[in-house]
């Protein structure tokens, strides 16, 4: 087994555990913590598909931005989200968690059985790409052609999400500010 | 090696989970956490298969593209969320039962 993939089953595994642990917590707070640990786990991920920029954009985008303003969210709606928390019973499967439970492990059973029979490792078009050496190698420097395919394959995806977080900024400070005398 | 399917299986357990938030959370923060954790799932996929693309490029920049979208959906839905808690004092998604004032 070699180093790359025991550090596969290592990031699955505190992606996994981490999630599982915002699933299950109670404490809204410490949730939102090991969130933290499911992003970088996740950017570790993307680095053993040799997907170096999109690593660090989800550390600093998620990390840096979304998950601070979920913080900010959170201390801003005061008590009552924890007023509703602290009403649970203790129990590891409350009984009104038990659908929601069910459809999720239902859902996952079935993308398992899927994947698990679609053969996706020898579909046609990686084949092909094995043949024409398309395929990303760990010596490769993948910045350089993500930068010209997004100035020109992508150019114009590119221009329209600019404008769509300008307007999605926009909307939220517009949002969010501190209503007049109405 | 690591092969597709790991990621598939990966990406799968992170989808239901998240899943499993929103269909279960009496908070409207913990279910944007939710779809955070689903569109990281999804995203992981992009990246997965990005990795046999080298001249293109397609699934590296189109999870830059999915990142984008997150955070921008993010900050609206979180302006959302502080309106609702203003005007209502709760965020639970089950006793907000009205869109106009």
């Amino acid at each position: 087994m070699s180093l790359t993939t025991m550090m596969f089953y290592l990031m699955a595994l505190i992606a996994i555990g981490s999630a599982l642990y915002v699933a299950a917590s109670k404490n809204l707070v410490r949730s939102v913590f090991m969130f933290f640990a499911t992003l970088f786990a996740i950017a570790g991920l993307y680095v053993l598909s040799l997907a170096d920029f999109v690593a660090v954009t989800q550390v600093v985008v998620y990390v840096g931005g979304i998950l601070v303003l979920i913080l900010f969210a959170f201390m801003l709606s005061g008590r009552e989200s924890l007023a509703v928390l602290a009403q649970q019973t203790n129990r590891l499967i409350a009984v009104n968690k038990l659908p929601a439970m069910l459809v999720a492990l239902a859902f996952f059973c079935l993308l398992a059985y899927v994947f698990l029979h679609a053969r996706i490792d020898d579909a046609p078009w990686l084949q092909e790409a094995a043949i024409n050496q398309n395929i990303i190698t760990p010596q490769d420097v993948t910045i350089n052609h993500l930068g010209v395919n997004l100035m020109t394959t992508y150019l114009l995806p590119f221009e329209v999400i600019s404008i769509l977080l300008l307007m999605a900024l926009v909307g939220a400070a517009h949002l969010s500010r501190k209503e007049a005398e109405a | 090696m690591i092969t597709l399917t790991h990621y598939l299986i990966v990406s799968a357990a992170l989808f239901s989970i998240g899943l499993y938030v929103i269909l279960s959370k009496p908070n409207a923060i913990q279910i944007l956490i939710g779809i955070e954790l689903m569109l990281n799932a999804a995203i992981l996929n992009l990246v997965a298969f990005g990795k046999f693309d080298k001249i293109k490029n397609g699934g590296q920049s189109f999870a830059l593209f999915a990142i984008v979208l997150a955070a921008a959906s993010t900050a609206v839905a979180l302006a959302i969320v502080l309106n609702v808690y203003r005007r209502y004092k709760t965020i639970d998604p089950g006793k907000i039962n009205q869109l106009k004032d």
